[in-house]
């Protein structure tokens, strides 16, 4: 139906973003990661010592583990709490469901940092949540641990994160029929057992990419840690950033990146595969 | 059997009598705007009951506040002797095929028709042998392991019936469920259906915008309009002695003749017969088979009013294979449809009868 020629010119922008904004730049890393540092300048001899300290060191990789440990907890709770908000709005908010709709998204429009700042000003040690404990004579001086902890990054992080597993959630009970509900009904099933055995299987694709949203996107995080993490909050990314800042070792950090990057292709290439066999059967 | 038929009819309008379930004036409204507006009727255990009519009638609300998908405003459902409308709908002894089948397409079709018993918590080596009775029912035992996906439309469709028979309920409802089939398919289903009903004994209350589909499937047609019930008889009865103008219109085809009668005598223009209602204006029903082509040699204008005869000119004329359908415009410029057994072309101006018996006095539009 359509001529070559015209296929081959609407494909150009794609492939020119694709090439210019991933392969190019994922090239030039993979290079930087084969090569290494020597008295502050980049020297381009090609070897394996940034993998084989990435394994040696065990900073790296405990820090990587801890990464995924709150990257883990930050999936769960926002599945915790982003199901329930997504199954009362699909199918009980009734009127109140664009109104509740637009309260989820609104967060969103706002900015990442402004969001982590907000979390700054509450568990500070000056902050509202010590405040206010203080005032009521629960504590008598500042809990130092609210701020500047894993627990003040997963708690930040689950804030930001929240909406984007909530949403693929919603659109999926969205789109489970309603008449397969009342179906349920009909064949002497409560409302419960049709939750169970009809909505959450319907819906689990959009639980799975929920889930991947919220592990990813907090594997990758570097600003939470850096505003509300402190020393013992550090993640994966900040170890980047600071590679390729102050420490000035970028074939390293390129090495750390790319094991990043091949960790979350896989994890999505698997919940790709998992997602079509849900959707399927 | 049409004894029977009006046994069972007599049972169910009797009050306290043996009818299974009662809907008794039942309101609803969607907002502002009233869906049914006061519908009582019964149905008799073992019946097949139709409800027909337009889109918008409520037929279909009907059903759904039988199910317990939708709320009652006002009146009341009693089922065996007790009330229904305030149970929930996994509690009710009554199961839906829906229009659109609504098969859980993540389970099989052998789960998808055990769904119910294990909801009911129906002993689980019992279940197996439920479920097969029921897909060999509807001719379906070789699909069990089936995604419901992967069956037509009409498959889907006794998937869904066995899904629900399976569970033996007290009234089987049925949402326009052959809507979505063709229409040799759907002749088909039809005829299953009905036989399968019979087999089963099990009260059958089916929703349908088809007259036609009504009338060759039920024991009692409910003709509901604009939420409100126009009539409720037998297929033969609704059909031969329709109380109203839309209900001679909306079943089958007719002719509505305006007529003034006085002294024994129907007069609508150019058209007289022999008719011993109330005098005073009326609307008959004539159906276009009621009228014939009269004998040859016999005046238009014969005294004789135990036949019917009046004159008319050849509009248009559609054959029909064994029946041809003519329009036929009279001297008033009164328009009327026969159907008569194909006689070959016909032109000019012919003579007509009819039997004056075959003219039903209707209630005339509005009023009620």
């Amino acid at each position: 139906m359509y001529s070559r020629a015209y296929k081959a010119s609407v494909a150009i922008p794609p492939v020119l973003w694709v090439t210019l904004f991933l392969l190019v730049p994922y090239a030039i890393l993979f290079c930087y990661s084969f090569w290494s540092v020597s008295s502050g300048t980049i020297v381009h001899d090609w070897n394996f010592q940034n993998y084989v300290q990435l394994v040696r060191n065990p900073i790296y990789l405990s820090v990587l583990f801890k990464s995924m440990r709150i990257a883990a907890m930050v999936m769960l709770l926002a599945l915790i709490l982003g199901y329930p908000l997504a199954y009362y709005l699909s199918f009980h908010a009734a009127r109140r469901k664009d109104f509740l709709y637009q309260l989820v998204i609104i967060p969103l429009w706002a900015s990442y940092l402004v969001r982590g700042y907000a979390w700054k000003t509450i568990l500070g040690s000056e902050g509202v949540l010590n405040g206010f404990l203080q005032y009521l004579h629960i504590t008598h001086r500042p809990v130092e641990f609210f701020l500047y902890s894993p627990f003040a990054v997963v708690l930040t992080l689950t804030h930001i994160y929240t909406p984007f597993t909530f949403l693929p959630i919603y659109a999926s009970l969205e789109h489970v029929p309603r008449n397969l509900v009342e179906a349920s009904h009909d064949l002497g099933a409560s409302p419960w057992a049709t939750f169970r055995r009809v909505i959450l299987p319907l819906s689990l694709p959009g639980v799975l990419a929920g889930a991947t949203f919220a592990f990813v996107l907090t594997l990758g995080d570097f600003l939470a840690p850096l505003l509300v993490g402190g020393a013992s909050g550090i993640m994966i990314s900040n170890i980047v950033v600071s590679l390729f800042g102050a420490a000035y070792n970028w074939p390293l950090g390129a090495a750390i990146s790319l094991c990043m990057l091949l960790l979350v292709v896989g994890l999505l290439f698997a919940t790709e595969r998992l997602e079509r066999r849900l959707t399927l059967s | 059997m049409i004894s029977a038929a009006s046994e069972k009819t007599a049972a169910a309008r009797e009050p306290g009598s043996a009818a299974l379930l009662f809907v008794r004036r039942v309101v609803k409204q969607f907002g502002r705007r009233p869906v049914l507006r006061g519908v009582s009727l019964d149905v008799a255990p073992g019946e097949f009951l139709t409800i027909l009519g337009e889109s918008g009638s409520g037929k279909t609300t009907l059903l759904r506040l039988v199910a317990g998908f939708e709320q009652l405003d006002g009146g009341e459902i009693w089922m065996a002797g007790e009330r229904l409308d305030t149970v929930p709908s996994h509690r009710r002894p009554v199961n839906t095929v829906f229009q659109s089948y609504a098969l859980f397409p993540h389970l099989s079709v052998f789960e998808n028709v055990a769904y119910g018993l294990r909801a009911k918590k129906t002993a689980k080596q019992e279940i197996p042998e439920r479920v097969s009775q029921a897909l060999a029912m509807v001719k379906m035992g070789e699909f069990a392991q089936s995604a419901p996906a992967r069956l037509s439309g009409g498959q889907q469709q006794r998937v869904a019936l066995a899904r629900a028979l399976v569970n033996r309920p007290q009234v089987l409802l049925l949402d326009e469920p052959l809507s979505a089939l063709d229409a040799n398919l759907r002749r088909q289903m039809q005829v299953e259906l009905k036989t399968l009903q019979r087999e089963v004994g099990i009260t059958f209350i089916f929703v349908t915008h088809d007259q036609e589909e009504a009338m060759a499937l039920s024991d009692r047609v409910a003709l509901l309009r604009e939420g409100r019930l126009e009539q409720i008889a037998e297929p033969r009865e609704i059909y031969g002695r329709p109380e109203t103008a839309y209900a001679a219109q909306f079943i089958g085809q007719t002719n509505l003749l305006d007529a003034e009668v006085r002294d024994g005598i129907a007069n609508a223009g150019a058209i007289v017969w022999s008719c011993f209602e109330h005098p005073g204006k009326a609307v008959f029903s004539l159906r276009p088979e009621s009228i014939r082509l009269a004998p040859a040699g016999l005046a238009a204008d014969s005294l004789d009013v135990s036949t019917a005869r009046f004159r008319g000119r050849i509009l248009n004329q559609t054959f029909g294979g064994a029946m041809d359908l003519l329009e036929i415009e009279c001297k008033n410029s009164q328009r009327l449809r026969a159907r008569i057994a194909s006689p070959g072309p016909l032109s000019g101006e012919l003579d007509f009868e009819f039997s004056p018996k075959d003219a039903i006095r209707v209630r005339a539009g509005e009023e009620d």
